[in-house]
């Protein structure tokens, strides 16, 4: 990956407005949190090949930056995001802490993102 | 004991790497001395946080990341027949228990294996390890007893030793300890480090000459 490029990624964002996307959101903290450390509160999400469309979107801030997706009946929102990728026609977004481990993800499609061991290479 | 087609090992975990923390001696005194190993894993590990550092990994490339080094760790642990089942990692527990210990016991059968290995209920600390060991344990009451592999639970919650003891089973294997590194650093997105882990970390020295497995109430 490398560090988020706004104009890259917004090009994309605006290229894909009004068009089904599939998406891969997710925030983690690590599975063995709280296992380290038992005061630590684990919490974490992931949406896997969820079809959305939206009518606008914005990603924006600083760095780390917050990406906004308006959809027909709500938003879809993410904090915290640092570096981001193509893969063929998928846009891979994502946030990691100074070590280096993934704190959000937020992934857009237009076909379905891998599922089970087959469908990895 | 001599090499024997029947004596055969069955190792069921949910995560590339479990396998080699837990058993890569095991297995592989399995392998060379004993009989064929199989080994069930249930995910890709592809939920993993760990993207390396500098990060050269993504959410996406992951899982065919973990997927090449669980073959090749397969490979230096001389298990023959590896089987990836596919369910997406961090979901095993929501999926229908009584399925997939069905699942569990069909493997079972084909395999007739003389030693089982999962997790230990309650003591596995990670919901799909977890789930897993409630499977296993579902699939091996369903057997008669007579017929019944033998059981060898994995424990590591923080409490297992003052509420289970030091092991039932603990298996020397300071004679597999290099073919152990060697299994665990073939999981390289895990495992980056680890000699300053070995270096710093007085249980993961222990895990690497003594393998400890716990007697589970079946
Ligand atoms: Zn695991």
């Amino acid at each position: 990956m490398q560090t988020l490029d706004l104009k890259v990624v917004q090009q994309y964002i605006d290229d894909h407005a009004n068009t089904p996307l599939y998406v891969h959101v997710e925030t983690t903290n690590g599975a063995y949190a709280t296992h380290q450390d038992p005061t630590f509160h684990s919490a974490g999400m992931f949406f896997r090949n969820a079809e959305i469309t939206y009518e606008r979107g914005l990603i924006t801030g600083n760095g780390p930056y917050r990406i906004g997706l308006k959809l027909a009946h709500g938003w879809l929102y993410g904090e915290g995001l640092t570096d981001y990728e193509f893969a063929g026609d998928q846009l891979l977004i994502a946030g990691h802490d100074i070590e280096g481990r993934l704190a959000i993800a937020f992934e857009l499609s237009p076909t379905p993102f891998a599922q089970g061991a087959e469908e990895v290479e | 004991m001599a090499y024997n087609e029947h004596d055969h090992l069955l190792v069921i975990f949910p995560h590339p790497d479990d396998e080699a923390f837990s058993s890569a001696g095991t297995i592989i005194e399995h392998a060379t001395n004993r009989g064929p190993v199989t080994y069930a894993c249930l995910t890709l590990g592809e939920m993993g946080r760990n993207m390396g550092r500098p990060v050269f990994t993504n959410r996406e490339q992951l899982a065919t990341i973990r997927k090449r080094e669980l073959i090749a760790a397969a490979e230096k642990m001389q298990i023959t027949d590896l089987q990836m089942w596919g369910l997406r990692d961090k979901t095993v527990e929501f999926e229908d228990e009584a399925a997939l210990a069905e699942r569990i016991g069909q493997l079972i059968e084909k395999t007739r294996p003389t030693r089982v290995i999962s997790f230990y209920p309650g003591y596995a600390v990670h919901p799909d390890h977890e789930a897993t060991a409630r499977a296993v344990v579902r699939a091996l009451r369903a057997i008669d007893e007579a017929d019944r592999p033998e059981f060898l639970a994995v424990a590591f919650a923080n409490n297992t030793k003052d509420e289970l003891g030091e092991g039932t089973f603990i298996h020397d294997v300071s004679a597999y300890t290099d073919q152990k590194v060697a299994a665990l650093e073939a999981h390289a997105s895990q495992t980056g480090g680890l000699m300053k882990v070995i270096s710093e970390d007085s249980n993961i020295r222990d895990l690497l000459v003594k393998e400890r497995y716990y007697h589970y109430p079946l």
